[in-house]
């Protein structure tokens, strides 16, 4: 049995989260983690980190309260509505103009 | 979970069935589900909102003039991010000509961010130490996790963090974690090794639970 060190799980941390140690390993390291409570934190941060990138997924949502807060520049949410139009457009013409479509 | 369990839509042998006979009604609704996540990804690889738009755009376009080469090979959203990708990174190289910064790791494309094997992480105690490689002082501890709407600060410091990313780690957190793909599909659509995916993820992952923990400190101290 390996005794890893501090810095050697805060390395192997994604790959553990993956599941993708070697069965030996990730026992040894589950049993770091269980005497460790600064890796056990590490780990549970970086768990944590990923939940909230995952957050950014969902809908920005506005206050309620009519607050005229704007929306953020950063995560470009939805396509404009000219795009998405001349999208549509295109998918007619090519789809429905294709003469190996059926009629 | 994957990206191939979006919200409601049709398996995918009647999405591709649909786009080839021209369900219009069905491309709306891929164009509806899907076009949020290809703009965030698409904006991993590019500096202007702009530039991620025409990106996009771009990758619809190719659908559906490729739709009726489309082999199964791989599920249809793996496909359509792929060619998302592809038509990125050259987006990508054209707009680097003018903005240096995008190009700066093209070089080193296994050892993106990753920390010199010479430089000893601080964190930790030295080989000369007590006990070599232990936390000289552990992690400080963060609030509890916020409610179910994420905090507009959370949410623009997030975005800050992933804006200082090394642009290929950038775009494996972003779809690892932000849009949902497992390793396999990230693999797939970014022509990468699984080994190489993990390291550029890993390094991404730790740079911003680092951010993070600057800002719940900061955030957590008496005024
Ligand atoms: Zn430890």
């Amino acid at each position: 049995m390996k005794r890893f060190r501090c810095e050697e799980v805060v390395e192997l941390a994604t790959a553990y989260m993956d599941d993708a140690l070697e069965e030996s390993a990730r026992g040894d390291l589950t049993a770091h983690l269980a005497g460790c409570g600064g890796c056990e934190r590490y780990v549970g941060q970086l768990r944590a980190t990923a939940g909230l990138l995952g957050r950014l997924r969902n809908p920005q949502r506005h206050a309620a309260n009519g607050s005229a807060e704007a929306p953020p520049e950063a995560l470009p949410e939805e396509l404009p509505a000219e795009a998405r139009e001349r999208l549509l457009a295109a998918f007619r013409e090519r789809r429905t103009a294709d003469p190996r479509s059926p009629l | 979970m994957g990206i191939i369990a979006a919200g409601g839509l049709p398996p995918d042998d009647v999405v591709v069935a649909g786009l080839r006979s021209g369900d219009e009604e069905l491309f709306a609704r891929l164009l509806d589900e899907w076009s949020p996540g290809m703009l965030r990804v698409a904006g991993s690889y590019l500096s202007t909102r702009a530039s991620a738009e025409e990106v996009v755009q771009e990758t619809w376009l190719a659908v559906i003039a490729g739709i009726d080469g489309f082999e199964g090979r791989s599920s249809v959203k793996t496909w359509i991010y792929r060619i998302l990708a592809n038509t990125a990174k050259k987006r990508q190289a054209r707009e680097s000509r003018t903005i240096p910064w995008s190009s700066a790791f093209d070089g080193a494309p296994e050892h993106d961010g990753a920390p010199a094997a010479d430089r000893p992480d601080r964190r930790f105690h030295g080989a000369g130490g007590p006990s070599p490689g232990a936390w000289r002082e552990p992690p400080a501890r963060w609030p509890t996790p916020e409610g179910e709407a994420l905090a507009a600060e959370t949410r623009d410091r997030l975005a800050a963090a992933l804006a200082e990313l090394p642009p290929r780690q950038r775009t494996v957190i972003t779809l690892r974690d932000v849009e949902g793909c497992t390793s396999e599909e990230v693999c797939e659509i970014l022509a990468i090794s699984a080994a190489n995916q993990r390291v550029l993820l890993h390094r991404a992952r730790a740079s911003v639970r680092g951010r993070l923990s600057d800002y719940f400190q900061v955030a957590a101290r008496p005024s």
